[in-house]
């Protein structure tokens, strides 16, 4: 038998990868992991969001994969050009943890994993992509595997036990 | 600085110059509360992408002990003292003189306590000497511990950076303990300027590039 090919996806990267090859990112905090997969076709795109808005970059060239509401949908065209169907596209997330607590300090970046999985969602929900399954917040780092064979997410934290969804 | 990708040979230098006289002191600090000897590595500046730097200081996935200060003052920042988990543990064992202590299972308070007071205290060496050298006010925010992957940790102090561009400036310093090969000390102190804060530092140090 081949040995299973696995395509990485770096931060504020996206990809996109067909059966049987499968598709991880590594090091999620409050960064955030979409999947968007057609199961019938066993094709899935991901993508490692860093930042909830476009509107947070100054200057420059804005790379879609970064920000939450480009990323999504930039995402959705990638698997689409790959085969995908609109109609039968899925979405599993997993990130957004927040990594640090501090009792004084303040700011925007704090919250910054729950922003990102909120601007996914909305995009996610603007695009009538349902969300079948996530695992997100929390305070650990996550390294996720997507297998669009099966449409499972394989979720690895430093402490816990592997968990699938 | 608009561009951090035109950094010269200078700037290349005075950045790994402020990451040997961070570190340096940082070391002497640590030497004093160790009663020990620890030697530091030549600095690394490194400039890359995100998914390159993490790359480079092995992997993302890598699990280590971590304690996290933001720099505020004139040149703002991110400031992460790295370690293995196993040599955290060691550390806070000899700092609290509890021989059990461990990341795993409970929370052990007082153990977390102290290893954040150790990268406080390595930090604040580290800033001090930076303030002193650039005659810029710098001050660390208190400290927060995490135990996870380096990747999950170190994209916090990429967030800033990220508003602006793919790539990070990372100044790397290792610190070491040569003598003792089995008790090694294999400490990383990372320093990641806020993109204003490089033409604030190259020009508090006469350096042209503003």
């Amino acid at each position: 038998m081949r040995a299973i090919e696995t395509v990485k996806v770096g931060i504020a990267e996206m990809k996109v990868v067909v059966a049987p090859t499968v598709i991880r990112t590594c090091g999620l905090g409050s960064c955030v992991g979409v999947v968007i997969y057609d199961s019938g076709k066993a094709l899935a795109g991901m993508a490692h969001v860093m930042l909830p808005h476009s509107s947070m970059a100054r200057g420059g060239v804005v790379n879609e994969a970064k920000y939450a509401d480009t990323a999504v949908e930039a995402l959705c065209k990638l698997v689409i050009a790959a085969g995908g169907r609109k109609a039968m596209l899925k979405a599993k997330l997993a990130g957004g943890a927040q990594m640090f607590s501090f009792s004084s300090t303040s700011g925007d970046m704090m919250r910054i994993g729950a922003r990102n999985v909120e601007e996914v969602k909305r995009q996610l929900e603007r695009l009538h992509i349902p969300v079948v399954a996530e695992d997100v917040g929390g305070h650990s780092g996550r390294t996720i595997e997507f297998n669009p064979q099966t449409g499972m997410l394989s979720i690895r934290t430093a402490s816990q036990e592997i968990k699938e969804i | 600085m608009d561009d951090i990708c035109n950094l010269t040979g200078m700037h290349i230098d005075v950045l790994r110059e402020i990451g040997n006289i961070g570190a340096g002191n940082a070391a002497t600090a640590l030497s004093t509360l160790l009663n020990k000897k620890i030697t530091m590595a030549v600095p690394r500046v490194q400039v890359a992408t995100f998914a390159e730097m993490m790359e480079l200081i092995g992997g993302p996935e890598q699990v280590v002990a971590c304690v996290y200060l933001r720099i505020e003052g004139e040149a703002p920042g991110n400031m992460f003292f790295v370690l293995p988990p196993e040599q955290a543990e060691r550390f806070v064992r000899r700092m609290i003189g509890d021989d059990s202590f461990s990341f795993q299972g409970e929370a052990h308070e007082l153990g977390c306590s102290a290893l954040q007071e150790l990268g406080n205290i390595l930090a604040g060496s580290y800033l001090s000497a930076l303030a002193d050298f650039t005659q810029l006010t710098l001050q660390p925010s208190v400290p927060a511990l995490a135990v996870d992957m380096i990747g999950a940790v170190l994209s916090f102090g990429l967030l800033e950076l990220s508003c602006v561009g793919d790539y990070a400036i990372l100044i790397d310093t290792a610190i070491y303990d040569e003598r003792q090969p089995n008790e090694s000390i294999d400490g990383h102190f990372f320093l990641l300027p806020d993109p204003e804060s490089f033409s604030t530092i190259f020009r508090a140090l006469g350096v042209d590039g503003g």
